[in-house]
């Protein structure tokens, strides 16, 4: 007998979950450097199928696929400026942090940044992602000019907003069921220093905050609130700034202006009780964080990281959140369901789902992709630990007003939605299948988001 | 899959008409609940358990063929369910009692027993996991019994049956360890069941949705073996250390 035991997992298997550690499935996963070796993998893929995957900053299961190929693309991270055209073309697994370290100190920012620099150009597109300035720069895919994708029979295309509208924009928030992005040439923004000029305000309670950023958030070219969702009030502190001009710095400092040094500075412990974090703990933190703020200061200049990417400086933070993992409830709601947003801070608050990190911010127009999450209005994020008792049902009733509202959900964050949650607030959706089907016939691409949300 | 809050999609139950298996369909979160597949032998007690469960709201209740004691068939059957999709918790709740006196007076019987419980699980189990396995994510459930921790007078050719399954299943679940599907093995007391009436109970004896709510919370907290009611697990390391002259003489 020489038969294999097919429970023998194989040597590049691995077990693989998003950000928020939950759900996790097992993989075949490919390491590529260069555009060939995607090509191999490709041709050997599972018959279960392929899916990119990047830094895994998703949070629940969008760039993972049990049984299928992933392909992790980031060694194939090459990049590089143009300064002319003010563009960078960089391969898929590039990640911002890389970019930034590049380009930061020539004078030039990338156009869009998530609250992590460890993003992948791939992921960033095909989760169309959006930063603190959405409302006046839209969302990562405005940004793009062109990109090259590889498609399930190995030809490999290159898409524009202009030749190629339609699989363009199908592969702008497509999550990466259209092929693989293998690079794309995006917009760079000239900065003259590498720091920010921060406004910071406090706000009383949610109206207040929402108030404040309804009246002066087009003032700014970036702007976020934090909410203390332990406090029944909703207060908050909002942070809005732009790049400092070189005239803004002190001479002193304008000699060492372009410096851009984001460093690591704690790890956070690997194992951590899963009750560490509750409404206590949460409620010292978010008393201590507001009265941090002052209650109004203008042109306070700080890092790009400590504005942008201030948890980057905890690596491995997902796991304070225990064994059980965590999610984040990202949502958008037109203004006109602006109430959503005080209801599910409530009712988080009340099923003891303790989160330190809520986030309020307003979204501009969207794109043309089908798929993309941001529409205007106001959305809100908020990190939760999978472990609280319930949380599946307030989730669904919070899922119903969004729902109601006219909003949606983020895929990059969802780990849990219904697949009649989407059909019901992507309307364009079948759209965007349609493309997909043209595009990816054997439906060579799949991820376990994708077979959850039966897209 | 199984998402992030543990709320299954699909359920696989193979003996379609247990009353465990059925209890813990019902006990499990029924919101992402789209395909549940009883599998058994065709007849008025798998049809009754599929119309149980959709009438009290379970979405996507269907039934397939299955015979545990025909393993030639338990290829083409478990392909057949997975390949029309994944499937998120099998649960292996099929097993026939048997009447010890009768049983000791005809082999045969013991045969059926051995080869239902034993011979059709390990069959239809190990298929199960390479499917669980291939897909890169599951729980299979397995229901074992205290009658295999230790064997009695009263009912030995069962509980070794079941001590052979829960073996099998321990040793499975090791096999599977890392590959993202998993085994839970589930060793009920007495339950009140069709199993068990008329039989005098034991001590420790509940009902189906007892052990369902076991099972489920053994899924959520992902163990890998759970006694049904839980503190059963002392009373059998007791049991287990009864020296066998005494042991013999205690009622059965």
């Amino acid at each position: 007998m020489n038969s294999v035991s097919p429970l023998v997992p194989s040597a590049d298997e691995e077990l693989l979950t998003g950000w928020g550690r939950t759900s996790p499935s097992r993989a075949r996963v490919a390491r590529p450097v260069d555009i060939t070796d995607i090509t191999v993998a490709l041709d050997r893929r599972s018959p279960r199928g392929v899916l990119a995957r990047g830094l895994g900053r998703s949070y629940g299961d969008a760039a993972q696929s049990g049984g299928a190929t992933v392909i992790d693309m980031t060694g194939v991270k090459g990049f590089s400026l143009d300064e002319t055209t003010a563009t960078v073309r960089a391969d898929g697994g590039a990640s911002l942090d890389a970019i930034l370290r590049a380009i930061v100190p020539r004078g030039f920012f990338v156009p869009v940044t998530p609250g992590t620099r460890m993003v992948t150009v791939g992921g960033a597109i095909a989760a169309d992602i959006h930063g603190k300035n959405h409302h006046g720069s839209g969302s990562f895919g405005a940004h793009v000019r062109a990109l090259d994708l590889l498609t399930g029979d190995g030809r490999l295309l290159t898409l524009t907003p202009e030749t190629t509208p339609e699989e363009f924009w199908a592969t702008v928030g497509g999550m990466g069921l259209t092929g693989i992005i293998v690079s794309a040439t995006f917009d760079v923004i000239p900065i003259e220093t590498s720091l920010i000029s921060v406004d910071t305000e406090r706000g009383t309670d949610l109206d207040d905050v929402m108030a404040r950023m309804l009246a002066r958030d087009s003032d700014y070219r970036y702007s976020v609130a934090w909410i203390d969702s332990v406090a029944a009030s909703g207060r908050g502190v909002i942070t809005r700034g732009d790049h400092a001009r070189a005239d803004q710095l002190p001479a002193g400092k304008r000699a060492s202006m372009r410096d851009y040094d984001p460093a690591v500075r704690i790890t956070a412990p690997s194992l951590i009780p899963s009750g560490l974090l509750n409404t206590l703990t949460v409620r010292a933190f978010n008393e201590a964080w507001f009265r941090k703020h002052p209650r109004q200061r203008a042109d306070e200049v700080q890092s790009i990281a400590a504005f942008f990417h201030p948890l980057d400086g905890v690596q491995e933070w997902n796991r304070v959140y225990g064994p059980r993992g965590f999610l984040q409830y990202q949502f958008v709601v037109p203004d006109s369901g602006a109430e959503v947003v005080r209801t599910s801070l409530e009712k988080l608050a009340r099923v003891g789902a303790p989160s330190f990190l809520t986030v309020l911010k307003r979204f501009g127009p969207s794109n043309p992709a089908p798929l993309s999450f941001p529409m205007p209005g106001w959305t809100l994020a908020a990190d939760v630990p999978a472990r609280v008792e319930g949380l599946d049902r307030v989730l669904d009733e919070l899922d119903e007003l969004v729902a109601q509202a006219g909003g949606r959900l983020y895929f990059a964050k969802d780990s849990r939605q219904s697949p009649e949650m989407v059909r019901r607030t992507y309307p364009r959706l079948t759209e965007w299948q349609a493309v997909r089907n043209r595009m990816d016939p054997d439906r060579v691409f799949t991820s376990d988001l994708a077979r959850r949300l039966e897209l | 899959m199984i998402d992030a809050l543990g709320d299954p999609q699909s359920v696989l139950v193979l003996g379609g008409s247990s009353e465990i298996a059925n209890a813990t369909v019902l006990a499990l979160p029924r919101a992402r609940l789209r395909r549940v597949v009883l599998a058994g032998r065709p007849g008025p007690a798998l049809d009754a358990a599929a119309q149980r469960l959709t009438g009290a709201g379970v979405a996507g209740v269907m039934t397939a063929d299955f015979d545990a004691a025909n393993t030639a068939s338990h290829k083409q059957v478990i392909d057949g369910i997975f390949d029309a999709g994944d499937i998120d918790i099998v649960i292996l709740a099929f097993g026939v009692l048997g009447d010890q006196m009768q049983v000791e007076a005809d082999p045969a019987l013991a045969v059926e027993i051995a080869t239902v419980n034993y011979t059709g699980a390990v069959s239809v189990g190990l298929h199960v996991a390479r499917r669980l396995r291939g897909q890169g994510h599951g729980h299979l459930v397995v229901l074992s019994s205290v009658a295999g921790d230790r064997a009695r007078r009263s009912n030995y050719v069962y509980g070794s049956t079941k001590a052979g399954l829960d073996a099998f299943a321990q040793g499975l679940g090791d096999a599977l360890a890392g590959s993202g599907a998993s085994v839970l093995v589930v060793r009920p007391g007495m339950v009140r069941t069709r199993m068990s009436a008329g039989l005098p109970e034991a001590p420790m004896t509940s009902d189906p949705e007892e052990v369902a709510r076991v099972i489920v919370a053994g899924l959520r907290k992902g163990k890998h073996t759970v006694y049904a009611p839980g503190p059963l697990r002392f009373l059998m390391t007791a049991v287990k250390a009864v020296p066998r002259p005494i042991f013999r003489k205690l009622p059965q």
